[in-house]
């Protein structure tokens, strides 16, 4: 299945929170391949892409901590001016909002980890038009 | 200065006597024609004939605010519906307001107040007042514009507008009184400060009347240093026409309590015993002169004491020590009362929202409200999160009539509580 599974982290916007959890990872001999942190007031979430989903969920709500999972779409686009304004045109000219959305390069390939309500819909117009979409172990392997 | 010196400086033996005779007359009206009263007055096999002295009055039956909210709309009226020119309501209470209704002479008598008040520390008919006060249901701008208009001063309306037209109206017509919360004045002095206005030197103020807020000395002294001029501290309340209750003299030692309109006890509020004067506890007050709506023994739940000694000014009339608190949990933020009950019914009608949550109350009257997300309530989306946070500030508007900081913690942040949970956190200096 072309998608990639993040856990998502609800933690308190202060000093010390992401030490205390990604030792919380670390100590469960997770590893972490992509991560993002997005803050709003009093609160931030932390999303993980990491090897080992189920151990690194345990790890965490042992603690107490609240962790949901999060189906992403990973992207391949190519490494070249316009690449992400393709997608963004198709998506949006399909009425579909890019709730969130990021990219880099690994091993000269391009990637965009995307976020959209209309998980469905918008693997289908990205699959038709050719893009390649990442499995969790592709992403996992890059 | 005097507004009606006979009535200020009745002396205590005539003063007590017109209390007295106004008692009576209050509870034979009740007694006739308020069926909330006749009903208490039967069960406590009380015939208000046996009211004879000023002492009788512990006899009567207190009046509480869930009372009051209990007849809501009209259920105390002791004049026919048709005799009332004006109606307030108390501000952001749980569910159904308290409807309080004004006859004519209501109308006026509270005017006479205010006038007296506002006289007896010199404003004349010279004054430029402006109100900035709400106008509305609440008591603080119609009651007082009226009294401040009986004094014959210029009277602006201004509300509680922007700052910016606050200061444009105190520049343009040379404003020489305001009427404001207390908290609002410590704000717009930052205004000033911020607009490199001085007061002293470009603005027209001698006097500013704080009030429908508790607060501090220290709150007074920064307010007067920082628009140069006298600030006297006032009390009142919804249920007892709102301002004009007692206000400070030109001494500012205490606030004078108009007694030949309201009976004034100091009870204990655990055992409703009244207390020897000069004691703090709760302020329980009964209408002498009402004729719409009288109230007798009413709870007010402010938490002060009497000044038994007489007043350099010459008042018979004894005054009030601040207000140092209430006797029930209510919250008095930016002059609006706030019960905690209201916000845990706002919070826990959200089911992402956890059972756990403090109200810190802390700076200018700013409320924060801290609480727990429910394990159901996280679904990754950091954009659901803020949208319920601002569904939420929304909804405590709607509720409380002030808007309130939201902070939305991850389950098990906040302290769990061990009996009773300590819910606010009060950290204003009162």
């Amino acid at each position: 299945m072309s998608a990639v599974n993040l856990l998502a982290v609800f933690v308190e916007n202060k000093p010390g929170q992401t030490a205390r959890i990604t030792k919380l990872l670390a100590d469960a001999g997770v590893n972490i391949c992509w991560v993002t942190i997005a803050n709003s007031g009093s609160f931030g979430v932390m999303k993980f892409l990491v090897d080992k989903r189920d151990p690194a969920v345990r790890a965490l709500k042992d603690k107490g901590l609240m962790v949901s999972l999060l189906e992403v779409l990973a992207v391949e686009v190519p490494d070249k001016p316009g690449s992400l304004q393709g997608v963004a045109d198709l998506l949006g000219r399909n009425n579909i909002n890019l709730d969130n959305c990021s990219g880099f390069v690994a091993n000269n390939r391009a990637l965009l980890v995307i976020e959209v309500h209309e998980f469905a819909q918008a693997r289908a117009i990205l699959e038709k038009q050719g893009l390649h979409l990442l499995t969790q172990e592709e992403m996992l392997r890059l | 200065m005097f507004w009606d010196q006979e009535s200020e400086t009745l002396t205590r033996p005539s003063l007590e006597q017109l209390q007295l005779k106004r008692l009576q007359d209050t509870v034979q009206r009740v007694a006739q024609r308020v069926p909330f009263y006749r009903q208490r007055f039967a069960e406590l096999g009380l015939a208000p004939e046996k009211i004879k002295t000023l002492a009788n009055v512990r006899r009567l039956p207190f009046t509480t605010g869930a009372d009051l909210r209990s007849i809501y709309p009209d259920g105390m009226l002791a004049v026919d519906r048709d005799e009332p020119v004006r109606l307030h309501t108390s501000s952001g209470t749980t569910g159904k307001p308290k409807a309080i209704f004004f006859s004519r002479n209501d109308v006026n008598n509270a005017a006479e107040l205010i006038a007296r008040s506002l006289v007896m520390t010199g404003i004349t008919k010279k004054d430029v007042f402006q109100n900035m006060m709400s106008y509305g249901l609440f008591t603080g701008g119609l009651v007082m514009h009226y009294g401040a208009e009986k004094v014959g001063c210029l009277v602006i309306p201004a509300g509680p507008g922007t700052s910016d037209r606050q200061l444009m109206l105190m520049q343009d017509f040379r404003t020489t009184a305001v009427h404001i919360l207390p908290s609002y004045a410590l704000y717009f002095a930052g205004y000033l400060e911020q607009k490199g206005i001085n007061p002293r030197k470009d603005l027209t103020l001698r006097k500013a009347f704080v009030g429908a807020e508790p607060h501090t000395e220290e709150t007074r002294r920064r307010i007067e240093q920082a628009f140069g001029c006298d600030v006297y501290n006032s009390y009142g309340l919804t249920e007892m026409n709102g301002p004009g209750v007692a206000f400070e003299c030109e001494h500012k030692a205490g606030m004078h309590l108009w007694e030949d309109n309201f009976i004034l006890e100091i009870i204990n509020p655990e055992t409703c015993e009244p207390l020897p004067e000069g004691e703090t506890g709760e302020l329980v007050l009964t209408t002498l002169k009402r004729e719409a709506m009288p109230i007798l023994r009413y709870r007010t739940r402010d938490i002060t004491s009497i000044i038994p000694e007489p007043c350099k000014c010459g008042r018979t009339h004894r005054r009030l020590n601040r207000i140092t608190g209430r006797s029930d949990d209510m919250l008095i933020i930016r002059g609006v009362n706030i019960f905690p009950q209201q916000i845990e019914r706002v919070l826990m009608s959200f089911p992402q929202v956890g059972r756990n949550y403090v109200i810190v109350i802390e700076g200018l009257d700013d409320m924060t409200i801290k609480v727990e997300l429910a394990a159901a309530g996280f679904d990754g989306q950091v954009e659901h999160l803020a949208a319920l946070q601002h569904q939420l500030v929304e909804k405590l508007k709607a509720e409380t009539w002030v808007t309130p900081k939201v902070d939305l913690l991850p389950a098990g942040s906040l302290p769990v509580a061990e009996g009773k949970a300590k819910r606010v956190i009060d950290k204003r200096s009162l």
